[in-house]
């Protein structure tokens, strides 16, 4: 079931990734392997470009510099057969769940099943039950997405996003706007898939409990570039120190945002910016920067 | 004064100049952009004929009664109307030359040839058009279109074929209804302006010839393909950060340049069957 014939190196690898718009830079330059049958947890403030890194990874996005490898080969240079045939070894849950509005939860999920396989409909169906079972949805399969709530969407897109055993899934903020029992049990999920099934996992997420739960290794991104890249015990100790045991200004930011203090480096850059400049309009040309 | 002008122009010639790049260059994107979706969509059209799979036969016939059914009574009211009125401001000149019966003619050819299709094709560019573009742009805004890509589906071959078929299907069907419906209501107003039933039908038969139908669903045909591919080309431009002012002017965008295309499409084909002697 694995293929290890084709993925001598990291299963995911990301080169020099850069990605602005307008005259805004999301991603600068941001390097991460992530290694076949580990669930690697990205970290980062809020519009720090998490979204934005994962679009990259499905080809959504195409960088303005650097380039993406999936199973070892740059998805740039592979042809529209071969980006079809990676595109079904990958999964990825949506932060909006992203489920076609017209189709029911279960349509949903056999979606990818009816495009992509040859099975008749009654394996389909078990199918499908078999994966909404999973994320605990299996009597709202005949429900629109707009008759569900914002949680349950994101736990069916999940349930699509493993419709075909995908080899690697990407999430986007899998347990955010659960209630804690749900999140912990799709914390289980992704710890299951991997270890029993070795699916090799990219989690973009904001809570703590859940990524210090799942991660093998943490990254933690901030304005567009890769701060610390651990494992987690690494990133455990660092929550844990004591304050005056880290003098590193990156490490003492990284602290903050794990303990999620309100005090520390980070809102101290907020302080220290032009933000007081900006209120007296003293410097208006330089400053502000109009992107059409 | 001399001077002031002469300061101003400068400016004023930049900015007609902008106005007229954004506007040609705008022309330019949807144009091409409908060409390349065009040729896209009929390399899966084919491959779809070929395949001819169960989940595109649903996905068309519940396309067409989308676009289609909720049209009809519409149809039906606009081509009535056109019936009543048009024998009714010919009558009194034709009569005063004894010629009251070339009403059926008239009707018959103006039904067939060009208002049949173009009055369907109006309707149908809000009925179809406006529903096709902002269900698209409201998929792209929320995320739907991205994620149908990302399970490697192709939004053209799973959204596009199926609208763009059933609404040139469609526009040819209705335009033969519209076509029936204003011959009949013409001939209920000539009769009721004392008109023989069975002389306005037969001068209906001899007007309608074959090449005149013929070239009326020709006519439907690419208005069809014109409407729906705006339509799509424009919901499918909307980008997600567009949100849902994006929607409203993609389905804005739609209704008139769907409008504009057809009935500049009319002048067109009448010029061209005209000079080839195709409007005896
Ligand atoms: N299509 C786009 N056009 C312009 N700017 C964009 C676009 N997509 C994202 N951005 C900008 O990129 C930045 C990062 O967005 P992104 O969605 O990646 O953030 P995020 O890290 O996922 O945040 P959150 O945790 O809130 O989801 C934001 O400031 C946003 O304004
Ligand atoms: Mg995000």
């Amino acid at each position: 079931m694995i293929n290890t014939s084709e993925t001598t190196g990291p299963l995911i690898r990301i080169c020099g990734l850069a990605k602005t718009f307008g005259c805004q830079t999301v991603l600068d330059g941001v390097n991460l392997d992530v290694n076949q049958g580990e669930i690697m947890v990205i970290m980062g403030g809020s519009g720090c470009g998490k979204s934005t890194l994962l679009r990259h990874l499905i080809g959504s996005m195409l960088p303005d510099q650097g380039h993406v490898e999936l199973f070892g080969k740059r998805t740039c240079d592979l042809n529209k057969k071969q980006l079809t045939e990676t595109k079904k070894k990958f999964g990825i849950l949506f932060q909006s769940g992203a489920l076609i509005n017209s189709l029911t939860v279960g349509n949903n999920v056999a979606l990818p099943l009816r495009e992509h396989t040859a099975l008749d409909e009654s394996t389909i169906s078990i199918i499908v039950k078999i994966k909404l079972e999973l994320v605990g949805l299996r009597e709202h399969a005949d429900k629109l997405p707009a008759q569900i709530s914002g949680g349950m969407k994101k736990r069916a897109g999940l349930a699509r996003a493993i419709a075909l055993d995908p080899q690697i899934l990407f999430y986007d903020e899998p347990s955010a706007g659960l209630d804690p029992v749900t999140s912990a049990q799709i914390d289980q999920l992704i710890i299951d898939l991997t270890r029993k099934l070795h699916v090799t996992s990219v989690v973009v997420t904001h809570e703590m409990d859940s990524a210090f739960t799942i991660a093998d290794r943490i990254c933690m991104l901030d304005k567009g570039k890769v701060l610390k890249i651990g494992t987690r015990r690494e990133f455990e100790d660092l929550r844990d120190s004591d304050i005056n045991n880290v003098t590193n200004e990156t490490e003492l930011l990284i602290r903050q945002f794990l303990r999620g203090d309100a005090d520390g480096p980070i809102t101290q850059r907020i302080v220290n910016s032009d933000y007081e400049e900006d209120l007296l309009a003293v410097n208006e040309d330089s400053k502000l920067c109009w992107c059409k | 004064m001399k001077n002031a002008l002469a300061n101003l122009s400068p400016k004023a010639l930049a900015l007609i100049g902008r106005w007229a790049m954004n506007l040609s260059g705008q022309f330019f994107s949807l144009v091409g952009g409908i060409a390349i979706l065009f040729g896209n969509s009929s390399k899966q059209i084919s491959i779809e004929v070929i395949q001819l799979r169960k989940a595109s036969r649903i996905a068309l016939v519940d396309q067409m009664l989308r676009v289609g059914i909720r049209a009809i009574p519409i149809i039906f009211l606009v081509m009535s109307a056109i019936g009543v009125i048009l024998p009714l401001q010919m009558f009194n000149q034709l009569d005063q030359f004894g010629q009251a019966d070339q009403i059926a003619t008239i009707n018959a050819i103006a039904a067939f040839r060009e208002l049949g299709p173009l009055m369907t094709a109006i309707v149908l560019s809000g009925f179809a058009g406006a529903s096709i573009a902002a269900e698209l742009a409201t998929m792209s805004t929320s995320e739907e279109i991205e994620a149908l890509e990302s399970m490697a589906l192709d939004p053209i071959r799973f959204l596009v074929v199926p609208r763009l078929v059933a609404t040139v299907i469609m526009t040819v069907l209705l335009t033969i209804l519209a076509d029936v419906v204003m011959v009949a209501s013409g001939m209920l107003t000539g009769i009721k302006l004392g008109l023989d039933s069975d002389v306005f039908l037969q001068t209906t038969r001899l007007a309608v010839t074959s090449m005149g139908f013929i070239t009326g669903l020709i006519k439907a045909f690419v208005y069809g393909l014109l409407i729906g591919l705006i339509a799509c080309h424009l919901g499918l431009s909307v980008k997600p950060c567009q949100g849902s002012a994006g929607v409203g002017q993609a389905t804005t965008n739609t209704v008139v340049y769907g409008i504009v295309a057809i009935i500049s499409a009319a002048a067109v084909f009448t010029l061209i069957f005209y000079s080839y002697g195709w409007l005896v």
